[in-house]
């Protein structure tokens, strides 16, 4: 990792389609030198994915979110790590975090609607050996996501030209 | 009824864009990459801070030098970055931006008749200032095959027994242009020769892309005649806050202060807080704001010399200054047909002295997808010629 990939990968963060020439001048490299650094970061799984961030509340396919938080009794030998990987295989489960704190595991699920989200807390997770707590928080509004401000600002009006 | 107004201010000539500023008002969908400040907010913890401080009933005057801790905040900051060491007791004054500091410095130092020299292009307040001052600006033209740098050779031959001061700024609106310390240097030598002193606008400091800025009160000789202006504008994207600031040794610094204490008694104590808090908790925004600036930079210049306006690299600010003298047509014209056929704005050169003719202000200081659709359009304006 140097100055320049680190300027690849904060651009594609902020737009995986930005085209190529633009990324190029940015980096102050040939098109050919960001495709062979962008594959390279690809196989070191630095790049782990091109995603698009959707607000799906506005397409009117509003999913229902959940933060869910456990308390976990570690296995020995394991750790959390056996229980953490095996929440994680459900659709529902979006992320999944160790966290440090009165609770051990945190969840964000999304579901189709609060009814389906409460099946899924107490048939599909609580039950589940070595959990002794859940606590399970809905998600009302989503302000702002992966650095996304998800509600309309005024703007400051700049003159259009100063010197 | 007399007319009041005096010889001096009716003697200022008047906006070289005043014309671009109601036609451009007059339109719609322009790009404008004629805006001299950054397009950021400032750091929200910045405004933060300016907000708590109005919440707390900070709303009364300070100390006319400023605010104490501020004062040590930007000693250090300046201590740490450049290497020089300025006492916030008696050597720092906080200012209503660089502005006022550039205004009181002058205004500290003329005598009628001084003159005063000053590297062009540049930002347009410096002769005005000047002259109000009682002193005559004496243009000393830097051009693209040094880089637009201030040249040794060409300040000499500008140099009488009347001069006075040189008035510099680099990183340099209007051009982009940085003077490292070797040619810093070269600038320095003759100004102690000649016994004159120095007036350096250092604003865009913190927007230096290649390397690491050099404040010339650095060099040996010079802290002890120069007037090194500085501010929260542009590295803090603050410019609507009115915060600068002057170092000067004792004597300088003191009669700046005298005038100051009159014509503004204290910058806004809001904006001096916010500083103190810019100075304390935002160096990673500055850091992140100056990140973009150079890939806007580098996509832009790299735009600019693809569809045919050569563009030599600017290394610091956020201006590039590409010349258009390929196309045939003036910078006055190109601006105005710009405009007008392809609704994108841009600063003819010449507005910034006589040294710019030729070339175009174009502000990158806007989001890079604005960049893209400007380039486009100015791709299609010289197609069309
Ligand atoms: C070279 C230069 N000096 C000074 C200023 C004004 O700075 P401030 O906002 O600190 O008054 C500007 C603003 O465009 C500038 O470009």
């Amino acid at each position: 990792m140097d100055e320049k990939d680190r300027i690849l990968l904060q651009v594609l963060e902020e737009n995986a389609r930005i085209p190529l020439h633009e990324i190029a001048a940015m980096a102050q490299l040939s098109e050919s030198e960001v495709e062979e650094r962008i594959r390279e970061l690809e196989k070191k799984k630095i790049i782990r994915k091109f995603t698009t961030v959707i607000d799906w509340e506005r397409a009117g396919d509003g999913e229902v979110s959940a933060i869910i938080d456990l308390k976990v009794t570690p296995e020995r030998d394991y750790g959390y790590d056996r229980i953490a990987e095996r929440i994680a295989r459900f659709r529902q489960v979006k992320s999944l975090r160790l966290m440090s704190g009165v609770y051990d595991l945190q969840l964000h699920v999304s579901a189709k609607n609060m009814h389906e989200i409460a099946r899924f807390v107490s048939e599909q997770i609580a039950p589940i050996d070595h959990i002794r707590e859940t606590a399970t928080h809905i998600i009302m509004k989503t302000y702002k996501e992966n650095g996304n401000l998800f509600y309309e600002r005024e703007e400051g009006e700049r003159l259009p030209l100063t010197f | 009824m007399r007319d009041f107004v005096s010889s001096r201010a009716r003697d200022i000539p008047p906006s070289g864009i005043r014309k671009f500023f109601d036609l451009l008002l007059s339109m719609e969908d322009v790009i404008t990459l004629g805006v001299g400040e950054p397009d950021f907010n400032t750091p929200w913890t910045v405004s933060e801070a300016g907000i708590y401080a109005i919440e707390q009933g900070h709303t009364s005057y300070t100390s006319n030098k400023g605010l104490l801790l501020l004062r040590q905040l930007i000693s250090r900051d300046i201590g740490k970055r450049f290497g020089v060491d300025y006492d916030p007791e008696g050597e720092i004054l906080v200012t209503s931006g660089v502005s006022e500091g550039l205004d009181i410095a002058l205004r500290a130092i003329i005598d009628p008749g001084d003159e005063v020299l000053v590297a062009q292009p540049c930002y347009v307040a410096y002769a005005p200032c000047a002259t109000l001052a009682g002193g005559v600006s004496v243009p000393v033209p830097c051009d693209e095959r040094h880089h637009f740098r201030l040249q040794p050779d060409i300040l000499m031959e500008r140099i009488t027994n009347k001069s006075k001061a040189l008035v510099m700024n680099f990183p340099n609106n209007p051009t982009g242009a940085v003077m490292q310390k070797s040619h810093l240097k070269e600038i320095g030598d003759i100004v102690i020769d000649h016994d004159l002193l120095l007036i350096s606008d250092e604003v865009y400091s913190a927007l230096t892309y290649e390397g690491s800025h050099t404040a010339i009160a650095s060099l040996e000789g010079l802290r002890e005649r120069t007037i090194t202006l500085n501010g929260f504008s542009k590295a803090y994207s603050m410019t609507g806050w009115r915060v600068g600031y002057l170092c000067a040794p004792p004597s300088l610094c003191e009669a700046a202060l005298k005038i100051h204490q009159y014509v503004m008694l204290c910058a806004p104590i809001m904006a001096q807080m916010a500083a103190i808090e810019a100075l304390r908790n935002g160096e990673e925004d500055k850091n992140r704001m100056v990140r973009e600036y150079l890939l806007r930079r580098n996509l832009f210049v790299e735009g600019l010399n693809r569809i045919g306006l050569p563009c030599h690299t600017p290394e610091g600010a956020f201006y590039a200054f590409p010349s258009v003298e390929k196309t045939g047509l003036d910078d006055i014209t190109f601006a105005e047909r710009l405009l007008a056929e392809q609704h994108v704005a841009v600063v003819p050169g010449s507005v910034f002295g006589g040294a710019g003719a030729g070339y175009l202000r174009c502000a990158y200081a806007v989001s890079r997808e604005h960049l893209i659709e400007a380039l486009k359009r100015m791709e299609a304006f010289i197609h069309g010629l």
